[in-house]
C-alpha cells in the first residue's frame, strides 16, 4: 500500500507542478504558435487532474472542449490574424518588435499578496465538507438517471443548462454579427487528411451517440457528446467539406435553435403540468431527459462547429 | 495536507498566473489565453473542494457547474477571438498600444 500511496503522491505533485509550469510557459512564451500548443498540452494535463480528482465527466468535457475545440479555435484565429497582420504590417513596419509588456513589478507584488491571501483562505477551510452530495444522493432515485452529474445537469439544476445552451447560441449570434459572412472556398485537402476525415467522421458520430446514451448511468452526456460531434464537424471543415448552400439558410438555423427551443418548450410544458420549471415527473424523467439531451447534443455540435467557422456561412441571395 | 488541498492551491496558483499575464501582456490573443488559464484555475479550485467528502463520492453539483463553465468558456473564447480579429482588421494589429 505504501508504494501505491507514494506513487499517487508523485503523480499528483508532477501533475500540479506541470500544470503551473505549462500555464506559465503558455502565457509568457514569445512565439504565439508555441504558446497555443503549450495551452493545448495544458488542457490535456488538466483533464488528467480531473481524473485524479474523481471527476471523469469533467475530464471528458475538458479533453473534448477545453483542449480540443478551444485549441482548434485559437489556431484558426492565429492563422487568420497572421494573414491580416502580414497584409497590413508589411507596408508599415517590417522590423520585429519584442512582445510589449507594461511595467511588470508592481502587478507582480500585488499578485503575490493576492495569491497568499487566497491560499490562506483555502487552507483555513474545513477539510471535510459533504456539500450537496447527500441531497443529490437522496433524490437520485426520482431523477430518472443514475449518473449524479447528469441528474444535476438535466434535472436538479436544469435551468442552468437551459441558460447555458442559450449562452452558446448568443455567442454564435455575436460571432455571426461581428465576423461577417465567410465565403465558402472549396479547398482540396491532402490525401492523408481526406482519408482521415472519411475514416474518423463516422467513428466520431458513433462515439457521440455512445456518450449521449451512456450519460444516464456513467460519465458522459449531452455536452461531451455534442463536443465530439463538433470535433467531427471541425474535421470536415478542415477537410474542405462545406454545407450545401441550400442547407445554410433555414435548415442550419433550425438546427442551431433546436436545442434552446426544445429546452424552453420542455420548461413551459413542465411549468404547466408540474407547476415547477423543468421539474420532471419521476416516472417519465429518464425518457424526457434522453429526448432533451439528444436534441441538445445535435444543437451543441452544430453551434460549436459554426463557432469554429468564425462567421456566417454565405448563402445565395435571391435575385 | 491531502491531495484535495494541493490541487486547490495549484488552482489558486493558475488563477494568479493568469491574472498577472492578463495585466502585463499587451497582445490580445495572450490576454484570451490568460483568461482561459484563470478559468481553469477556478475550475480546479471548485472540483478540488468538491472532493472534501472523505470516503464518499465527491459532490456532483460543482462537477456539473464546471462542465457548464467549460462550455461557457469556449463560447466566450470564440466570441473574444472574433472581436480580436475584427480589431486587427480595423487597426492592423491585435496588440494594444499605450494610447489604447
Amino acid at each position: 500500500m505504501a508504494t501505491v500511496t507514494l506513487l499517487a503522491w508523485l503523480l499528483d505533485s508532477l501533475l500540479g507542478l506541470g500544470l503551473l509550469w505549462l500555464g506559465w510557459r503558455a502565457l509568457t512564451c514569445a512565439d504565439l504558435f508555441k504558446a497555443i500548443v503549450l495551452f493545448i498540452a495544458f488542457g490535456l494535463l488538466i483533464a488528467l487532474a480531473w481524473v485524479r480528482l474523481d471527476a471523469p465527466d469533467v475530464a471528458l468535457a475538458e479533453a473534448a472542449i477545453g483542449a480540443g475545440l478551444t485549441g482548434a479555435l485559437l489556431l484558426a484565429a492565429l492563422a487568420r490574424l497572421t494573414s491580416i497582420e502580414t497584409d497590413k504590417v508589411a507596408t508599415e513596419q517590417a522590423e520585429a518588435t519584442p512582445p510589449k509588456r507594461l511595467a511588470s513589478w508592481f502587478p507582480a507584488i500585488i499578485m503575490l499578496f493576492f495569491t497568499a491571501g487566497l491560499g490562506y483562505t483555502l487552507l483555513s477551510l474545513s477539510p471535510y465538507a459533504a456539500g450537496l452530495a447527500p441531497e443529490v444522493a437522496a433524490n437520485l432515485d426520482s431523477s430518472g438517471v443514475i449518473n449524479p452529474v447528469t441528474a444535476v445537469l438535466l434535472n436538479f439544476r436544469g435551468y442552468d443548462t437551459l441558460l447555458e445552451v442559450v449562452v452558446l447560441l448568443l455567442a454564435l449570434l455575436g460571432v455571426w454579427s461581428i465576423g461577417g459572412a465567410i465565403e465558402s472556398r472549396q479547398d482540396r485537402p491532402g490525401p492523408v487528411l481526406d482519408l482521415l476525415t472519411r475514416l474518423l467522421t463516422p467513428l466520431l458520430i458513433l462515439v457521440a451517440a455512445y456518450l449521449l446514451w451512456v450519460g444516464a448511468h456513467a460519465p458522459g452526456g449531452a455536452f461531451q457528446a455534442g463536443s465530439v460531434l463538433a470535433a467531427a464537424g471541425v474535421l470536415l471543415l478542415l477537410g474542405g467539406w462545406r454545407l450545401p448552400p441550400k442547407l445554410t439558410a433555414l435548415s442550419l438555423r433550425l438546427a442551431l435553435v433546436a436545442g434552446p427551443g426544445a429546452f424552453i418548450a420542455m420548461a413551459a410544458f413542465t411549468l404547466l403540468m408540474q407547476g415547477q420549471l423543468l421539474e420532471f415527473p419521476p416516472a417519465q424523467a429518464g425518457m424526457l431527459i434522453l429526448v432533451l439531451e439528444t436534441v441538445a447534443t445535435f444543437s451543441i455540435g452544430t453551434t460549436l462547429t459554426a463557432l469554429f467557422l468564425g462567421g456566417r456561412p454565405q448563402h445565395k441571395e435571391k435575385p | 495536507m491531502n491531495n484535495v488541498l494541493f490541487y486547490a492551491l495549484v488552482g489558486v496558483g493558475l488563477f494568479s498566473i493568469g491574472l498577472y499575464a492578463l495585466i502585463i501582456q499587451a497582445h490580445l490573443l495572450r490576454k484570451i489565453l490568460a483568461l482561459n488559464v484563470m478559468g481553469s484555475g477556478v475550475f480546479l479550485v471548485l472540483i478540488a473542494l468538491a472532493g472534501r467528502s472523505g470516503e464518499a463520492a465527491p459532490d456532483a453539483v460543482p462537477h456539473a457547474m464546471v462542465i457548464t463553465g467549460i462550455v461557457v468558456a469556449v463560447s466566450a473564447t470564440a466570441l473574444a477571438l472574433t472581436l480580436m480579429l475584427r480589431l486587427a482588421a480595423a487597426t492592423g494589429s491585435a496588440e494594444l498600444t499605450e494610447e489604447q
